[in-house]
């Protein structure tokens, strides 16, 4: 089956109101531009679901994000996500903040089509408190430990970025970390992987051995082809984290006017190509 | 050797935390932990496992300043999946910096004011509810003042010796809180009740200074000793081999 399909075809299919699931960490191999292509949209109302870093951001910065779970929002070489700390400093979303195990343990859940999986972390902490549908499940074994039932996270559609696919769905990493790429994909109804390149399956083993093909095509329903599409988080070994473009982007949640500045030049466009133009363009502006 | 500044104190008195740990995952967030953890591996503790921060298990110790020591030397792959079963499994003592602690070491980094509308949103709750649950943490506090030792956190992020106790003995088991290292001294929790007790003043600063800048009574014995001063072999390896650029200077409040 010929996966491969366009950033704009995968997008249409999230829906006001739906649950998105985001792959990477941080600023680490994000699926930029598929992002990008939700900021293009009308789509309203998400739940995102995210180790969070820029996409979450963006998506706050937006006005998209009506519920967000995470354990953390980062760029990792600026600590606290800008856009993300004002938004949740105005209010403007429902915060679900776990702990980063329990956010594994919720897609676990999903993935393997669980109700819950019990786990100690957050037991004592006010994870329970702040999240008051968190619920305690007592082990029906020997010591009757009382442990947190983690519930399922269900996702509509998770969204990852692979440095290589194939166009039947299978997906190489080539970086340090998987990440949680795979549960994301397994935990949700309908997977979109964008990549660098698509290679034939054949081509996988140049690049990387059989173990860095984390995701196989029973957890992909669509391929997308975005060279540069994890600009500007990392996605090594095919390129480093843009850190010149993210202090740009950091510096624009300074105030509504920087934030408008950013948006007319660089999201305001109306395709991938136009962004990766506008960055060119910057980058030559800069030097 | 010129004597120890304040930084180097208390990279030794981090290291010392890590005492009796052998073989676990010594983690730690800052530089003078950084410092601290390296120097309890070149020294007293050469079981203790290290990553570069990414995914990779060093066998050998690169410096958190200056030029690179070589090619690391990966013992291991340890993504961050790895790093949750490890932490589940407890074989890891953790340094976090605390932006509030209280007296029973309950622990805040993710928000000041309510969590439900937030006054600062800071880094969120990360690891720490699984972290203190599961293994042995200790706490780094590089500006010590009311606004950080404080009565009551406004969000408990990471399990305190009260919230643990209310868990009975069974959820608790694996709670243990080692050491509090501020840039004044360092505290313990092996007062009878678990309030946090200053166990000794770093030199130069008395008593009196430590009370002031804490929030809330701290347990206080007779005699507070003075935070034992680095030998000469550790001021060797904090200057010339973990940090030779100096960065743990930067790190404490002026």
């Amino acid at each position: 089956m010929d996966k491969r399909t366009t950033a704009s075809e995968a997008i249409a299919e999230l829906r006001d109101g739906m649950t998105l699931g985001i792959g990477g960490w941080g600023s680490r191999r994000k699926p930029m531009a598929l992002v990008r292509e939700i900021l293009r949209r009308p789509v309203k109302d998400l739940t995102v679901v995210s180790y969070g870093g820029p996409d979450v951001g963006l998506l706050c910065a937006a006005g998209k994000v009506k519920k967000l779970v995470y354990g953390f929002v980062s760029l990792d070489s600026i600590p606290l996500e800008p856009h993300f700390r004002a938004a949740r400093q105005a209010g403007a979303f429902q915060a679900v903040e776990l702990d980063e195990g329990m956010l594994q343990w919720g897609l676990y859940a999903a993935a393997c089509r669980l109700p819950f999986l019990p786990t100690r972390a957050g037991l004592g902490s006010d994870v329970l408190r702040i999240n008051p549908e968190l619920k305690l499940v007592k082990s029906p074994y020997a010591g009757a430990e009382e442990l947190v039932a983690m519930p399922a996270i269900e996702l509509d559609v998770a969204i990852v970025h692979m440095n290589r696919a194939d166009a039947r769905g299978n997906a190489q990493f080539l970086g340090p970390d998987p990440y949680f790429d795979d549960l994301y994909c397994m935990a949700a109804k309908r997977r979109f992987v964008s990549c660098e390149k698509i290679v034939d399956t054949r081509d996988f083993s140049k690049y990387g051995s059989f173990h860095t093909l984390k995701l196989n095509r029973t957890m992909v329903d669509g391929v997308v082809e975005t060279p540069g599409g994890a600009h500007f988080t990392e996605c090594p070994p095919d390129y480093g984290r843009d850190e010149a473009f993210q202090r740009a982007y950091a510096a624009s949640a300074r105030d509504a006017e920087a934030w408008q500045a950013f948006r007319a030049r660089f999201l305001e466009l109306e395709s991938e190509a136009a962004y990766q133009d506008a960055v060119r363009a910057w980058r030559e502006g800069s030097k | 050797m010129t004597a120890a500044t304040r930084a180097e104190v208390c990279a030794v008195a981090v290291a010392d935390a890590f005492r009796g740990d052998g073989e676990k995952l010594a983690s730690s967030f800052g530089t003078v932990p950084a410092i601290g953890a390296r120097l309890a591996k070149l020294s007293f503790e050469p079981d203790l496992l290290m990553t570069d921060g990414i995914a990779m298990l060093l066998a050998d110790v690169q410096p958190v300043s200056g030029e690179a020591k070589g090619d690391p030397v990966a013992e291991g792959w340890i993504p961050f999946r790895s790093v949750f079963d490890l932490l589940w499994s407890g074989r890891r003592h953790v340094v976090m910096v605390a932006s509030q602690i209280d007296r029973y070491g309950n622990h805040n980094f993710a928000c000041i004011g309510p969590h439900a509308r937030p006054k600062a949103q800071l880094l969120g709750m990360r690891g720490a509810p699984g972290n203190t649950i599961n293994h042995t943490t200790s706490y780094w506090v590089p500006n010590h003042s009311p606004k950080v030792f404080v009565e009551r956190v406004d969000v408990c992020s990471g399990v305190g010796y009260d919230r643990a106790a209310a868990l009975g003995p069974q959820a608790s088991r694996f709670h243990e809180i080692r050491r509090v290292v501020s840039n004044l001294g360092v505290f313990d929790f092996s007062s009878p009740d678990r309030r946090m007790r200053l166990a000794s003043v770093h030199p130069g600063v008395r008593v009196d200074d430590v009370v002031a800048a804490t929030g809330f009574e701290l347990a206080i014995g007779g005699d507070v000793p003075e935070t034992r001063a680095p030998s000469e072999l550790e001021l060797h390896l904090i200057r010339e081999v973990i940090d030779p650029a100096g960065a743990r200077e930067r790190e404490l409040a002026a």
